[in-house]
């Protein structure tokens, strides 16, 4: 009874204080989020006072088992759900923007101009989408490695929810033009501190629930885990070092300026890539695809080399964002060496993955998701060598600005971190509702088909755009002076506009096969379909190919 | 103790395993960008640069609000072609007092760098109202509502203040006339000297045609306005800054 | 210490450790007596039937 009235106590103060706040608030976007960190500490308060556990009624929705099991995995239920959902919002958002660019008159200002949708496409889909995932898939594989229930189950809840209360601040704020305007950093400092507090929650709870392990060693999946947790709480709090204007306001400026601005932006930018998109979704792969094919990673001894030298090199290739700028030579050089040596460790990795399929190569005719995680592997594979070529300062003088930027940053996304985790969902959904097996195998097959042609509109068609584009800002006619107007290379990218647009749909259009089948599993629902299965064996044809030639002759 | 039994405690202990995985990752960062503080041609002045008008930094506070970097850069790179698109490539003391920095990573439209003086403050209005007006290929997003809102500033000395901390020369004298100097930038009827002795080259007058009001399209275009007008790049100081500048 | 000597330690001792650091992290799981260590910690994820 006390600790329900201190907690009521505790949601009051803060209910007061968002209140206060919002009195005092300076701009329209502070008092909304005010509002809304009240609604939520008033949510608080009326469930701990009611006694009322609505979770338990929502956790009914979805079916979620309560029997007690041997893992905490109540956390990573909502993760999932979670995941999916803010997937649906990220990939709407970015058909969105998509379209826009093709038609400006899709703009709707001032909430829905381009300029403020984008960077809730960027960070719905890498934080909310990704990031759920990550610490879904986190809480998962940290448990069954170590053989141990999460340390700290309270703060694991914690860091879901804190964590879903930052996306929700982060989004709203982009549409009411709350930005600090580092790209894939855009929330202002209020948001900030909360997602550093969040954020340390989550380290807590990782490292402890490994320091309680029941196995002498620390899964390689572990390790990446770990560097992607610690290095983007440094990423996270180095970079937005700021100063509000008011502490009633949303308005903050950054601790740094112009060069050294910049290139602590892009030490984090590259870096979220290399660490939130890299390293923790290789942790997944360290996992899920040996789970998936039944057998134990190709070399842990790679694995441990892998490690090292991602970890080590990644975090050097910032400056490869800034080539040609007034960032002093010598950084630029060391972020194009590091970039083309960050290959070979890229490589590495993904030579492990998919070795780990050596002997076992048939499942990828047969088992949809070993397919997805194949291809996964294969455009991470391809986007780590596009990206090193693209860091080579004269490739990096042509396609800088341009949209071959954009389309190797969805190959990478679309292709390595959205396939990869869509595969580890599907691997999820019946181990963690207790499920025979998905609804259908068949829906993730044409999920995968409608995946991987959408990729390949979207990054053929940025490819083009990108190189045009280049080549028609540089070109010069005989007379001596520039060909193309600015206003000439616009349009002559709307074809390829349409284009990216219909392959971002057909992802979106897979993705909605996706959900379906996620939800039909989980009310546990089986569809009746024939199984995938190998080719029939016809002892007819099971016999060497003699293609006509009269049978060797043995020699006397 | 042997390596082998060395690396074993490592692989078991997680607290070794996260102080090695810190270390690993902190160096590139250390050696990267501390430097940058310290290194001449990072830091060094070039003569013309003052720090922002309040009005000037209203409207950069609305050019980062509407997320206007998503398309265009203000970094032009040394390269023939863009010399002569948008002018002399950027000097890092130009944006010195960035906070943050502006640079861009995409041009969707044109760099802005040197669009300052370019073009009229009716076309800049036009073309903020109904971009495809004046340029039908444009994909920009109309932003006529800038001209109809008041430009709100809730305390234009605590802005100009907040910057001084992060080490923009703002001095007594700047920050306690913050709020009228932002008034009178876009007013000529009011007297402008004082501004004119804070800020040399701040252009004062009604930048939205309606002289009535102070709107954020006033604030907007002038910080448009004013964008890479300060540095007389072919100045001989400046001339001989570019020469000390190495590495491009 | 100034700009300059840093970048000279960077360019020659600076250069040499991170190289032997480098090599001596990728010879690590090739010593003797890993390969069993390896392969075990490898399995770890089979050793249950049921993941709960």
């Amino acid at each position: 009874m006390e600790t329900s009235i201190a907690k009521i106590g505790l949601w009051f103060a803060l209910l007061i204080l968002a209140i206060l706040a919002v009195a005092g608030a300076q701009d329209t976007g502070f008092a909304v989020h005010m509002w809304i960190f009240a609604a939520v500490a008033f949510g608080g308060m009326w469930v701990t006072a009611v006694r009322y556990d609505p979770l338990a009624r929502v956790q009914g929705i979805f079916r979620m088992p309560t029997d007690p099991s041997r893992y905490d995995d109540d956390p990573i239920r909502w993760g999932v759900i979670a995941t999916m959902f803010w997937g649906a919002a990220g990939f709407l958002a970015g058909l969105f923007i998509a379209l826009q660019l093709a038609f400006p008159a899709l703009n709707f200002e001032p909430y829905l101009n381009f300029g403020r949708v984008r960077p809730l496409h960027t960070s719905a889909v890498i934080f909310a989408f990704g990031g759920n995932a990550l610490i879904a898939t986190s809480f998962y594989v940290v448990q069954r490695t170590c053989r141990a229930r999460l340390a700290f189950p309270a703060l694991a809840r914690f860091v879901f929810w804190g964590y879903q209360l930052f996306i929700v601040l982060a989004a709203s704020g982009y549409l009411l033009g709350v930005t600090q305007s580092r790209e894939y950093a855009e929330p202002e400092w209020y948001v900030d501190i909360w997602l550093t507090i969040v954020w340390l929650s989550y380290a807590a709870v990782f490292i402890g629930t490994i320091v309680r392990r029941h196995e002498p060693h620390i899964y390689v999946a572990n390790w990446f885990y770990l560097a992607f947790i610690l290095t983007v709480a440094m990423l996270h709090v180095v970079n937005n070092l700021a100063v509000p204007i008011s502490f009633l306001g949303s308005r903050s400026y950054s601790a740094f300026a112009g060069v050294q601005d910049a290139l602590t932006q892009w030490w984090y930018g590259h870096n979220a890539v290399g660490f939130f998109l890299t390293a923790g979704f290789l942790a997944m792969m360290y996992y899920f695809v040996p789970k998936q094919a039944e057998r134990p990673v190709y070399s842990y001894r790679l694995s441990i080399i892998h490690f090292w030298s991602l970890i080590f090199l990644y975090i050097w290739a910032g400056p490869h964002h800034l080539h040609y700028t007034a960032l002093p030579d010598w950084a630029q050089t060391l972020g194009m060496v590091f970039s083309i040596m960050l290959w070979m460790p890229s490589w590495g990795g993904m030579i492990n993955g998919l070795m780990t399929l050596n002997g076992a190569w048939d499942k990828v005719r047969t088992d949809p998701i070993i397919r997805m995680m194949v291809m996964a592997l294969a455009f991470y594979g391809m986007s780590t060598f596009e990206g090193p070529m693209l860091s080579i300062k004269s490739v990096n003088s042509l396609s800088h600005y341009t949209d071959w930027t954009i389309g190797h940053v969805h190959s990478g996304a679309l292709g390595w971190n959205g396939m990869i985790t869509f595969a580890c969902v599907y691997y999820l959904v019946p181990r963690l509702w207790k499920r025979e097996r998905l609804y259908s195998l068949r829906m993730i097959n044409w999920h995968f088909w409608l995946a991987t042609i959408g990729i390949v509109f979207y990054a053929a068609s940025m490819w083009v755009a990108g190189i045009t584009q280049g080549l028609m800002w540089r070109e010069y006619g005989a007379d001596g002076y520039l060909v193309n107007s600015f206003a000439d290379t616009v349009s002559a990218l709307h074809p390829m506009y349409l284009m990216r647009a219909f392959g971002g749909f057909l992802y979106l259009t897979g993705f909605v096969i996706m959900l379906v089948n996620v939800w039909k599993t989980i009310t546990g629902c089986i569809r009746i379909e024939a199984p995938m299965s190998d080719a029939a064996f016809d002892p007819e044809k099971d016999r060497p190919i003699t293609s006509g030639r009269p049978a060797a002759i043995p020699a006397e | 103790m042997s390596m082998a039994e060395s690396h074993k405690k490592l692989e078991r202990n997680v607290t070794l395993l996260a102080v090695g995985a810190f270390v690993a990752v902190a160096i590139g960062g250390i050696v990267e960008i501390a430097p940058l503080f310290w290194i001449d041609n990072t830091i060094e002045k070039v003569d013309g640069m003052r720090p922002y008008t309040p009005l000037e930094q209203a409207g950069r506070d609305i050019y980062v609000r509407e997320g206007c970097y998503s398309c265009h850069s203000q970094m032009i790179r040394p390269f023939r072609d863009e010399v002569e698109r948008y002018g002399h490539y950027s000097l890092a003391a130009e944006s010195m007092y960035d906070h943050p920095f502006q640079w861009g990573s995409k041009r969707t439209g044109p760099d802005l760098a040197r669009v300052g003086g370019r073009y009229s403050d009716d076309w800049h209005v036009q073309h903020l109202k109904n971009p495809q007006s004046v340029v039908p290929e444009s994909v920009m997003p109309s932003y006529g509502f800038l001209s109809t809102t008041d430009l709100q500033v809730a305390d234009a000395a605590a802005q100009l203040r907040a910057l001084s901390h992060v080490g923009v020369p703002y001095g007594r004298d700047e920050i306690a006339n913050a709020k009228a100097d932002l008034a009178a930038q876009a007013n000529p009827e009011k007297d402008g000297v004082g501004l004119m002795a804070r800020y040399p080259k701040a252009q004062i007058r009604d930048f939205d045609g309606n002289p009535g009001k102070l709107t954020e399209m006033d604030a907007l275009v002038a910080y448009l306005q004013m964008l890479g007008t300060l540095v007389d790049v072919s100045s001989a100081a400046a001339q001989e800054e570019l020469a000390t500048e190495k590495g491009r | 210490m100034d700009y300059n000597t840093l970048r000279h330690l960077a360019d020659s001792w600076g250069l040499l450790a991170m190289l032997a650091i480098f090599l001596s992290l990728c010879a690590w799981p090739f010593r003797p007596g890993a390969r069993t260590r390896n392969n075990d910690a490898a399995k770890l994820i089979f050793k249950d039937d049921n993941d709960g």
